[in-house]
């Protein structure tokens, strides 16, 4: 009979294969009186010396296979087996209380894991595992044992376990090991972080799984939803592999589509490119098809530093983007205030402070900072297609000065022959609702809009959105957020500019219709988010869409406009 | 004995990448290296011990060393700890 499970869905996908219990070894070991402390010692280190190498050798392994970041954490796991605290601890205990090596190894290993386990820190919680798991590999070798070699299956399996260690999963051969299902662990548990970067389904957190499961048996990991199934009926067999068809027909399909233009099916064009914080982003921006730079937070380079970042610096960052993209790269000029802070920038502590002293207001304050930042993004327009973005506008004196520093800015850079793109586009954030209702009247003296959703809600709706108690009037689907958006999309052709979108309503599938169906230009998200928003643009005309945005705009409640874009 | 101050710049504060490049710098040095929060004092060699202090964002820390080249040791431990570790 079949039996089902649920649990954390841990890395998607789905496999169905037969079951693997990895069991954990027998690593029991008499406790024992030693009179020889010296060979003892000689013992301990030899199982140092053993388990240092086959650390090393999975170590260049992960780093070979997946990466410098992945095999990092065996870094930390050499550095505990040097440990010299865990050593001379061990090597006390065998001294002070004649007992062998195992016995002695054991008991401080479990102390020191023990004392990371009560920690009230999740991240250090889960570290207790990795010294129980350098541990056993120490106690094993002291003992004499050979592993199980997963790297050596000869056919496909499932593995179960109660968890898998980092050892255990680095040592995986993809083409036997189908998935995983283990009965502890999170979504940021090692198994979760290893199964999504070897691409493989996995659940975690199945608190019954050994209890049920036997070597042999037939299993479905379920790894989209969190479903564990054992010995599946007929019925079930056959939907799971219709479900698993469809899962991979549809990854394949997102993958193909990183070089095919966000295109609807009746030819109606739009930009879909990424928001981005440090030129290390470029990669992931590239990887998932985006087409230039939407949105680059220019604040991380001011972040976690005791200074002002100089001119120089901020010009080898905004060049190294420009020239790495084949493609627009909107530059957002200083955007800290609020929950932004800069510890060498002294800000006053204030009330509302997302009401405050923050973005533009320092900038045309503080023209110093301002002017540096803008001679460096003009020096790296030379370089690439670089746009310059105003971040807090509300009103049309703030956009007159700061494009007024930025005239004296080029005066001076041409009287120093310095080379910038004379045709450099120039824009705003729409991000408050008084810049929001003269959009026709900032069109006219800006080049595009690019609105961010976040603040926009947020004053729109007067909802402070780190406030829990009123988390649920924080919108996105709020008919005033709806005509907002198309208020300033509407004032931005009206000039023959372009809008474009920045924030997390760009990236939520929901609204694409809408969106494409008002006009806009240009949607900025995460880069991971872009595959999917592409397959809906492109599986969809330019009619139906704005249909869609029509009938959006009858609703009137939030409530009635996101139950109809959800169930498109 | 030489010691400094340090405050802890990085968002997740020291976790296990970060407590690896300490133990790795002190590695380098002779002197006896100690990491010191609230009192408590751990060996800057041993990667147990300075993920077992738990430091946080914004934790103030203090460098300690004794023997040769403490004052270096000390110098390349603060720039290490104040630096952010590249995240």
């Amino acid at each position: 009979m079949s039996k089902e499970l649920v649990g954390t869905a841990a890395s998607p996908g789905i496999a169905i294969g037969k079951v693997l219990i990895l069991e954990e070894e027998n690593l029991d070991y008499q406790k024992k009186t030693v009179e020889d402390v010296e060979g003892e010692k000689a013992r301990l280190h030899d199982a140092l010396e053993r388990s240092k190498e086959q650390l090393q050798a999975i170590k260049d392994k992960v780093e070979r296979e997946m990466g410098n970041d992945k095999a990092e954490i065996f870094q930390a796991h050499l550095l505990v087996l040097a440990d010299p605290e865990l050593i001379s601890a061990v090597e006390n205990k065998i001294a002070n209380e004649k007992i062998n090596a195992e016995a002695a190894l054991d008991a401080t290993v479990e102390q020191f894991a023990t004392l990371f386990a009560n920690m009230d820190n999740d991240y250090m919680k889960e570290r207790a595992s990795d010294i129980r798991d350098v541990g056993s590999r120490i106690l094993k070798n002291l003992l004499g044992i050979d592993s199980v070699n997963l790297a050596q299956l000869d056919e496909e399996v499932i593995l179960i376990a109660d968890d898998l260690t980092p050892s255990d999963t680095a040592q995986v051969n993809k083409d036997k090991v189908l998935g995983f299902a283990t009965k502890i662990g999170g979504r940021t548990s090692h198994t979760a972080i290893m199964a999504r970067s070897l691409e493989l389904p996995a659940v975690v957190g199945v608190s019954e799984i050994l209890d049920i499961v036997e070597n042999g048996d037939q299993i479905i990991v379920d790894g989209v939803d969190g479903d564990i199934i054992i010995n599946p009926t007929e019925d079930q067999l056959a939907s799971y592999k219709n479900k698993a068809e469809e899962y991979e027909q549809r990854k394949a399909r997102l993958a193909e589509l990183k070089d095919l233009a966000g295109e609807t099916k009746d030819g109606h064009r739009v930009e879909l490119v990424a928001n981005i914080g440090t030129p290390k982003d470029v990669k992931g921006a590239l990887v998932n098809g985006a087409e230039g730079i939407g949105l680059f937070r220019s604040e991380f380079l001011y972040m976690d530093r005791d200074s002002f970042p100089t001119e120089e610096e901020q010009f080898a960052a905004y060049k190294e983007v420009a020239e790495k993209m084949d493609g627009p790269v909107v530059i957002r000029t200083l955007d800290i205030g609020g929950d932004k802070e800069l510890s060498y920038l002294d800000l006053p502590k204030e009330m509302n402070p997302f009401l405050g002293y923050r973005a533009i207001r320092i900038c045309l304050d503080r023209i110093d900072i301002f002017k540096t930042q803008l001679r460096a993004i003009l020096r790296a327009s030379a370089y690439g297609q670089v746009k310059i973005m105003y971040p807090m506008i509300s009103a049309l004196e703030q956009l007159r000065a700061a494009n007024e520093i930025l005239e004296e800015v080029k005066a001076e850079l041409k009287a120093e022959n310095i080379d910038f793109d004379e045709n450099l586009e120039v824009g705003m954030m729409i991000e408050i609702p008084a810049a929001a209702m003269i959009a026709d009247i900032l069109a006219k003296e800006t080049d595009f809009f690019s609105i961010g959703t976040n603040d926009l809600i947020q004053y729109t709706t007067a909802t402070d959105r780190m406030n829990e108690n009123i988390s649920h009037l924080y919108q996105p689907f709020h008919p005033a957020l709806l005509r907002l958006i198309k208020r300033v999309v509407e004032a931005a052709h009206a000039e023959g500019n372009w809008a474009g979108m920045c924030g997390e309503m760009a990236g939520d599938k929901r609204l694409t219709p809408y969106l494409l169906g008002i006009g806009l230009d240009e949607f900025s998200m995460s880069a991971v988010s872009i595959p999917e928003v592409k397959d809906g643009i492109r599986n969809m005309s330019l009619e139906e869409a704005k249909e869609i945005a029509q009938k959006a705009l009858t609703f009137s409640t939030a409530e009635e406009v996101e139950a109809f874009l959800s169930n498109i | 004995m030489v010691e400094k101050k340090a405050v802890i710049k990085n968002e997740t504060g020291i976790h296990a990448r970060p407590a690896s490049m300490i133990v790795q710098l002190a590695n380098k040095y002779d002197a006896e290296i100690t990491i010191e929060k609230d009192g408590n004092g751990v060996n800057a060699k041993s990667i147990m011990g300075i993920m077992s202090l738990g430091v946080s964002k914004s934790t103030e820390v203090t460098v300690k060393a004794e023997g040769k080249n403490a004052q270096e040791a000390v110098d390349a431990l603060v720039e290490l700890l104040e630096s952010g570790f590249g995240e």
